[in-house]
C-alpha cells in the first residue's frame, strides 16, 4: 500500500510518498534522489547502504523508511563541510584508501559515527567500528590509516 | 495495510489488538521479509519511540532492564556490566555497530532464534519476562516462553515490555563465550553462558549453566548445580563441559557438523564457567570476554 510522508535527509524535509514496505536505501535513492549512498548485497552484510539515523550508523537497505519519520538521516551527501571535503573524505583520498570507491560512502558514515562516539579510537576500537563494513579491493589497511590522521586532526 | 508510530505502551496495545505486529529495530523483522523467509506482516505498530519501554532500572525485586534496550546500550550500561556482565558480553558481539544500535533486547528474545546470543545470559541470570496485553499483564519465565525455534507462547496481542533480574548478590559472576568463525557480523556457531557464585573459601556456591544453538530454544544445562556444588572453581569447568557436551542436541548445517557443536559446546561451557568464576572472584575482565580474552574463535 502507499503512503505518504515526510523524511528529513540532511536537514532538508522531504516528501515521499512510497510503498509501505520500501527499504530506505530506495527511498533516497530513488524518491529523494540522493544517489550517493549504494546497494551493495542488500542483505544487510556489506554496508554500502550505511547512513546515520539520529547519528548513528544504520544498514539503509534494511530499514523501513517509514519507520525513520521524525528522525534524521544523514547521508554521504550530508558530510560535506560547504564546499569543503569533510576531514575524513580528503584522508582518504589522501591515504588512497579509496580505489573502485563503491564502499566508500558507507565506510566515511561508520568511520563518521564512531569518531562522534570515540575521538581518539585505538586501533582495534577503528576495526570493531569498520566492521559493519565490507571493502572487496583497496584492502582495509589504507582506510584505517585515513581515520587515524583524521582523528588526529581533527583533535590537534 | 498500516503503519503506526506508538509512542505509549497503551497506544501499541491497542494496534496489537487491532492485529498489528510490533517492530523495534527490524533487524530480524524486515531482514527476514527480505530474505522471503516470512512476509513483511501488512500491519506494523512501531515501538521504537516508547520511553516506557527503555531504561535500567533497580527495582525493589531486582532490575527491570526495558524491552527496548538496544544491544549498544546494554553492552555500556552500568548496571548491566558490572553485575550482569553475561548479557552485556552478548550484546557487544551482536553483528556490527548498526546492528547493536537498532537491534533491541526484547527482539532477540520475541524473535526465539535459537541461536539468539542475550538468550544464554538471560537464563543464567533468571530473567523472566513481562508481556502485556489490553486485558492485563503477567509474568513468565524464559524457558515457557520459547517454543521452538522462532516461537514464543506469548500471544499475537502481547508486548514484551521487560526482563526482570532478580538481585545481584556477592562473589557472583557471569559470562558468555560464543564460537565464531570471524569477529563481526556472525551467528553463534554455538555459545555458552555460565552465572557462578563463590563461597568464602573460593569453592562453587552455585552455578548455572545455558546453550545457545544446540536445541531448538535455549537449553538450560540440567544438573549443573548438583555436580559443581563445593568444587573448586578449576574443577568445575571440566564437569561443566561434560554435562553440556552430553546434553546438548545440535543439528548440522552448513556452518557445523552436529558432532563438531556438540564437542564445541563442551569447550566454550568450560570457559564460561572459568570467565564466570574469576569475574565472581573480583577479576576485572572486559567485556566481551571473547575479546578479552580470546576464547571464542574457531
Ligand atoms: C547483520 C545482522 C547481524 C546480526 N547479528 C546477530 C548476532 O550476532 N546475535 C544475535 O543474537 N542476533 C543477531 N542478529 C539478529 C537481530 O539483530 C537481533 O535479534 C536483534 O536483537 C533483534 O532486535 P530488533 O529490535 O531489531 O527486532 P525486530 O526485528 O524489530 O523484531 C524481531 C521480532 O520480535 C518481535 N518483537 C520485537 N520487539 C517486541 C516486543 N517488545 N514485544 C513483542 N514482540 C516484539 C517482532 O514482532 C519480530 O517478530 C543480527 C541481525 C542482522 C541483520
Amino acid at each position: 500500500m502507499t503512503t505518504s510522508y515526510e523524511l528529513d535527509v540532511n536537514g532538508v524535509t522531504y516528501p515521499v510518498t512510497a510503498d509501505q514496505g520500501k527499504n530506505l536505501l530506495s527511498v533516497i535513492r530513488e524518491n529523494v534522489g540522493l544517489t550517493g549512498t549504494k546497494e551493495g548485497c542488500d542483505d544487510c552484510e556489506c554496508g554500502a547502504c550505511m547512513v546515520l539515523l539520529d547519528g548513528q550508523p544504520l544498514n539503509s537497505c534494511s530499514y523501513l523508511a517509514v519507520q525513520a519519520q521524525g528522525r534524521q538521516v544523514t547521508t554521504i551527501e550530508g558530510v560535506m563541510d560547504g564546499p569543503e571535503m569533510h576531514a575524513l573524505q580528503r584522508n582518504l583520498l589522501e591515504a588512497g584508501g579509496v580505489q573502485c570507491g563503491f564502499c566508500t560512502p558507507g565506510m566515511i558514515m561508520s568511520a563518521k559515527a564512531l569518531l562522534e562516539r570515540d575521538a581518539r579510537p585505538e586501533l582495534d576500537a577503528a576495526r570493531i567500528g569498520l566492521s559493519g563494513n565490507l571493502c572487496r579491493c583497496t584492502g582495509y589497511a589504507k582506510i584505517l590509516s585515513a581515520v587515524e590522521a583524521t582523528a588526529v586532526e581533527l583533535n590537534t | 495495510m498500516s503503519f503506526t508510530i506508538a509512542t505509549t505502551v497503551d497506544e501499541a496495545l491497542v494496534a496489537l489488538d487491532a492485529g498489528a505486529r510490533p517492530i523495534a529495530g527490524g533487524t530480524d523483522l524486515v531482514v527476514g521479509a527480505r530474505h522471503g523467509k516470512a512476509a513483511l506482516p501488512a500491519d506494523l505498530v512501531a515501538i521504537d519511540r516508547i520511553d516506557e519501554l527503555g531504561g535500567v532500572e533497580l527495582d525493589s525485586a531486582g532490575v527491570r532492564v526495558g524491552a527496548l534496550m538496544s544491544h549498544a546500550e546494554l553492552m555500556t550500561d552500568p548496571v548491566i556490566v558490572g553485575s550482569y556482565t553475561a548479557i552485556a558480553d552478548a550484546s557487544a558481539l551482536v553483528g556490527s555497530p548498526s546492528t547493536r544500535h537498532v537491534g533491541t533486547l526484547g527482539g532477540n528474545v520475541m524473535n526465539g532464534s535459537p541461536a539468539m546470543d542475550t538468550g544464554a545470559p538471560l537464563t543464567v541470570l533468571r530473567a523472566a519476562a513481562e508481556l502485556r496485553s489490553v486485558t492485563g499483564s503477567r509474568t513468565v519465565s524464559l524457558d515457557e516462553l520459547w517454543a521452538g525455534p522462532g516461537r514464543t507462547t506469548a500471544n499475537p496481542g502481547e508486548l514484551l515490555v521487560a526482563l526482570h533480574l532478580p538481585p545481584a548478590w556477592d562473589r557472583c559472576g557471569s559470562a558468555y563465550v560464543r564460537l565464531e568463525y570471524r569477529r563481526a557480523m556472525e551467528i553463534a556457531v554455538v555459545g555458552a553462558a555460565a552465572a557462578v557464585t563463590l563461597a568464602a573459601d573460593g569453592t562453587v556456591a552455585s552455578v548455572a549453566v545455558a546453550l545457545a544453538a544446540v536445541a531448538p530454544t535455549i537449553l538450560s544445562v540440567d544438573g549443573v548445580n548438583e555436580a559443581l556444588v563445593g568444587r573448586t572453581a578449576a574443577a568445575a569447568g571440566p564437569v561443566a563441559a561434560a554435562l553440556a557436551s552430553e546434553q546438548a542436541a545440535p543439528i548440522s548445517d552448513l556452518r557445523a557438523s552436529d558432532r563438531y557443536r556438540r564437542h564445541c559446546i563442551g569447550v566454550m561451557a568450560k570457559r564460561a564457567v572459568d570467565a564466570a568464576a574469576r569475574r565472581a572472584d573480583g577479576e576485572s575482565i572486559a567485556v566481551p570476554v571473547n575479546r578479552s580474552l580470546g576464547i571464542g574463535a574457531a
